[in-house]
């Protein structure tokens, strides 16, 4: 019961916030334009890149293009979804978390309601342009296992991140310094996430794996969608995002209870 | 003259008050940067000898870009110049005795210096303290070093007008941070900022080098490394020089139109 009253409220909230953006036309084509160039340019950079080499550590053109669909697709969902995290500060800043604190609902019903932004779908579709490039190159023979390996590759991926825009938000409780290093988890992650993370070396992969689980969407999953090994458990790594989102839900948590007002 | 030395020399100030070249704003660059130094090793394994640049100038050009980041970039501007224009208060603005371009231009461009001046030495402190391969070079000669900083002056001049015309734009509408976002996004990608120009196709780089953008950031960054060098120096900065009066002229030409009509929404 509580579960369907909280879709429908999430609902309410997004097509309210859709509304109020479509309010102002141009300038929401304006959005999505200039952050679809922005994604589509790095799609070109990398065919740039490629038409000097074949393979990449192994990976080939169509491998790199899935990668890089994946990555752009999840952080584009968690951007969409998650937005209310990654402007979290401004709102503690200008009070309007102390109101959403005193109403009866979920807090991050709340905070990720009030932000649905759909300006943000922009790089959507330079990543389905690529996603039919990368299986138009890449030989991958479709079934019901790959197709759910791709599938958990996003949604874990959009799960990992919005996982990061929660632990971004919540360094505003303990500190006002600005999360400039957060950035380059989330960023930083997206831009060079479209590279299979085993080309950095094996120190940045066993970061990737052990302190942000990066890996479980992107370097394990793909070695068995790509049929570089046959360990088809690969394919279920994805779900292990749930438990990195357990535990950023437990420091938000922590850092909600530890929250003070200042006032505004 | 005297005046516009003054904004210039005021945002100079402010920007130094700034002390956000914090150790995490150093950390993340240093970490942006290393990443892309491991991608680049990656990819000149991969191409051999059919490397554009050879590696040890890709490292200098990515530490660069870094270092200079806030002086050539298109995208980061004065966001209070956007604001001023959406919430009137330009009115103020037009109210003061001295040309609108000529001040927003003094203070964008101190702003700029001041900014890149306090972030660029930390940056390049550690980029030539990294481990070999990853290590920043010096510049070939004292020549070659003079002219990256010739050009690099230069750089900035194009940069900042190329900002100013954008700015003239956005008094021709009301969604002025769009219209920003729509042209400044292409342009990162064709002065080289994603990656090295030398990357390009052939037949691309042909558009890209008739365009402004190639004069931006590339110029400097690529004569410092030795990539650029001899007779074709001399050539990028007659074009930069080109570049730099056309496109002042184009923006004072499209100032002279917006100040006729500047409509102030209340306010």
């Amino acid at each position: 019961m509580k579960m369907k009253e909280n879709i429908k409220l999430y609902i309410k909230y997004a097509s309210v916030c859709t509304q109020s953006v479509m309010e102002y036309k141009l300038s929401f084509l304006l959005m999505i334009t200039a952050r679809f160039i922005l994604a589509f340019c790095e799609l070109i950079a990398i065919k740039f890149l490629f038409s000097g080499f074949t393979q990449i550590k192994g990976y080939t053109y169509g491998d790199v293009l899935l990668c890089f669909s994946v990555v752009q697709m999840s952080f584009t969902f968690a951007e969409l979804f998650g937005n209310g995290f990654k402007v979290f500060s401004g709102m503690v800043k200008g009070g309007e978390f102390d109101r959403m604190m005193v109403r009866p609902r979920s807090l991050i019903l709340q905070i990720i309601g009030s932000r649905f932004e759909v300006g943000r779908t922009g790089p959507l579709l330079t990543a389905l342009i690529t996603l039919v490039l990368g299986i138009r190159y890449s030989q991958i023979t479709w079934n019901v296992i790959t197709v759910w390996t791709m599938a958990a590759m996003i949604i874990g991926g959009m799960l990992l991140f919005i996982g990061l825009f929660m632990l971004e938000a919540t360094f505003c409780f303990f500190s006002i310094e600005d999360t400039s290093l957060m950035n380059v988890l989330t960023y930083g992650a997206k831009t060079h996430g479209k590279y299979p993370i085993d080309i950095y070396g094996k120190g940045i992969l066993r970061f990737c794996t052990y302190v942000i689980p990066y890996t479980l969407i992107q370097y394990y999953p793909l070695q068995f969608l790509l049929g570089k090994t046959h360990n088809w458990y690969l394919a279920f790594y994805p779900l292990g995002i749930i438990v990195f989102l357990f535990i950023c839900n437990f420091i938000w948590r922590f850092g909600v209870k530890r929250y003070k007002s200042c006032g505004s | 003259m005297k005046k516009y030395y003054c904004f210039f020399k005021l945002r100079f100030a402010t920007g130094l008050q700034y002390r956000m070249a914090s150790v995490t704003a150093l950390t993340t660059q240093l970490i942006w940067g290393l990443m892309e130094c491991l991608a680049y090793k990656a990819i000149a394994e991969a191409s051999g000898d059919n490397l554009p640049m050879n590696y040890s100038s890709i490292v200098t050009y990515i530490w660069l870009k870094e270092a200079f980041l806030v002086l050539v970039n298109t995208w980061a501007s004065d966001n209070d110049l956007f604001a001023m224009i959406a919430n009137g208060n330009i009115s103020y603005e037009l109210c003061r005795p001295v040309s609108i371009y000529s001040m927003w231009f003094s203070r964008v461009f101190g702003a700029r210096i001041a900014e890149a001046l306090m972030r660029c030495i930390p940056v390049l402190l550690c980029a030539f303290l990294m481990p070999e391969p990853y290590k920043m070079t010096l510049p070939v000669n004292g020549v070659s070093f003079l002219l990256f900083l010739v050009t690099l002056f230069l750089a900035l001049g194009i940069t900042v007008t190329f900002i100013m015309l954008v700015f003239m734009l956005c008094f021709f509408t009301i969604s002025p941070q769009g219209w920003r976002m729509v042209l400044t996004g292409a342009v990162d990608f064709l002065s080289g900022n994603i990656i090295p120009l030398p990357f390009f196709p052939k037949k691309y780089l042909f558009f890209v080098e008739i365009s402004p953008f190639a004069y931006m950031q590339n110029v400097p960054f690529r004569i410092y490394s030795g990539d650029l060098a001899g007779g074709e120096i001399y050539q990028c900065i007659l074009r930069q020089i080109f570049w730099l009066v056309t496109l002042m002229i184009l923006g004072v030409v499209l100032w002279k139109q917006a100040e006729k009509r500047v409509v102030v929404q209340g306010g």
